[in-house]
């Protein structure tokens, strides 16, 4: 008997992995990732001659939930028209009955690879500030990502920043309809908690209506109340607990507030948004980005209440050329009538 | 406010500043009003030319380094008619300059509104 070595298997394991593109206008390059319930190929769009990435759906699915889901997870990114957030080209069956979605082929780094090539805080505020603009727009369209964490979140080559993996998204309203607490997808219960780093990710689907219990999202970055299992009370603040996890890893914080040193209104911005009473958030992910607008245009924020000290600083810090400059002027004046008094 | 205006407002008040600073100087202290008044002048003319500068550049160390060329420049115009105290008026002047240098460049509304960077 001759056994096939690993790297074989593996190769006829991606070949049968392989999504059937005959008939569509895709054509299949390769394998880029893999998710939870799909995985991502790179394919070129024959018909309009660029790259897309492709995430079909590759996991037993008898019941039709996980691809009721993928759709909808590409719907949600279908009508999140915004450039912070990743664009869906194309949705559908494929000839081998597997449900698919195209979307924009990212070329670029995940956050936390990006956050090793940016060494001013600044640049990673600014960064942070551009996933906040993406997370704010999904808010105002109703949806709620409820799985913000750096892996799903890509930097292109020019800095743009794009929101991945709706997976999880909750759809909070309905823009045309009003009020429904539908969830994007159907809400998978966990029987224990998943291990740190790891996504809490549908092993099976659950039916809909077990929302509550059910535990959506990464340990690390998720809230309190996601934790918990409260799926039908999450609202906005879940992502803002999840953002200022975020804003904590880019500043060097750690995850977990692990350490490192964070400037003390950069702190308060973290510890407002990660409070584990949701009242003591931020109200909106805009509220978050504007505080640290805020911070770096040296103005007074709403999480680190300002002093005389705390104001004469930041008026120094903000003015410390010119503040240098009047002083050198005053110590040389000074120094000249003195010199020639004497 | 254009930057030519904070050029002009910031150039002139300096320069009063600047030139009242003889009061200290005893020996020159009968003179205070003709200082005053020169040294007002000198300020404005500073203020209107690195206004102009930073309307057309729009560069946070050009304009300190303009600013501060001017401001050495004209002080040295003021130091060289009395012949005499180069340092005591260029150095001052030329500091004043760099303020007014990095307020046009850093404040005031210029033709594309766009705040300097440093």
């Amino acid at each position: 008997m001759t056994w096939l070595s690993d790297a074989a298997v593996e190769r006829l394991r991606e070949a049968a992995e392989s999504p059937d593109l005959t008939g569509t206008r895709f054509l299949l390059l390769h394998r880029i990732g893999r998710g939870g319930m799909g995985a991502v190929f790179l394919a070129e769009d024959q018909t309009l001659g660029r790259r897309v990435a492709l995430k079909v759906l590759d996991v037993p699915d008898e019941a039709g939930d996980l691809a009721a889901r993928l759709l909808r997870e590409a719907r949600i990114l279908a009508k999140l028209e915004h450039p912070g957030i990743v664009p869906v080209h194309d949705a559908g069956t494929l000839p081998d009955g597997r449900v698919f979605y195209a979307m924009k082929y990212v070329e670029g780094s995940r956050l936390e690879e990006h956050a090793r090539t940016l060494q001013a805080a600044p640049d990673r505020l600014r960064i942070f500030e551009k996933i906040c603009d993406a997370v704010a727009f999904a808010h105002s369209r109703g949806v709620l990502h409820r799985d913000l964490k750096p892996e799903n979140i890509m930097v292109g080559p020019f800095g743009e920043v794009l929101v991945m993996d709706w997976g999880v998204a909750k759809i909070l309203r309905e823009p045309a309809t009003g009020h429904t607490a539908a969830e994007a997808s159907p809400t998978v219960a966990h029987a224990a908690a998943p291990s740190p780093g790891e996504p809490a990710r549908p092993a099976a689907p659950a039916p809909p209506d077990t929302r509550d219990g059910a535990v959506i999202g990464t340990p690390g970055y998720m809230s309190p109340e996601q934790a918990r299992g409260e799926a039908s009370s999450l609202d906005e603040r879940t992502d803002v607990y999840a953002l200022g996890m975020i804003l904590r890893f880019l500043l060097g914080g750690g995850a977990a507030g692990s350490g490192g040193t964070i400037p003390a209104p950069l702190a308060a911005v973290c510890a407002k948004a990660t409070s584990a009473d949701p009242a003591g958030r931020y109200d909106s992910v805009a509220a978050l980005a504007a505080d640290v607008a805020r911070y770096l245009d040296g103005l007074p924020l709403e999480a680190y209440p300002d002093t005389l000290f705390r104001r004469a600083q930041r008026i120094f810090d903000r003015h410390q050329l010119v503040i240098w400059l009047v002083l050198a002027y005053v110590v040389t004046r000074v120094l000249l009538i003195f010199f020639a008094r004497h | 406010m254009n930057k030519i205006l904070i050029g002009i407002l910031l150039g002139t008040v300096l320069g009063f500043f600047d030139g009242a600073t003889a009061w200290f100087y005893p020996e020159v202290r009968t003179q205070i009003v003709g200082i005053l008044i020169g040294s007002t002048i000198k300020g404005l003319i500073a203020g209107v030319l690195i206004g102009v500068f930073a309307r057309k550049v729009n560069s946070l160390p050009m304009g300190i380094v303009f600013g501060l060329g001017i401001g050495l420049l004209l002080a040295f115009g003021v130091a060289y008619m009395q012949h005499e105290h180069y340092f005591e008026i260029m150095l001052p002047g030329g500091l004043v300059g760099t303020i007014v240098g990095y307020a046009t460049q850093k404040f005031g509304r210029g033709p594309a509104s766009a705040p300097a960077r440093a």
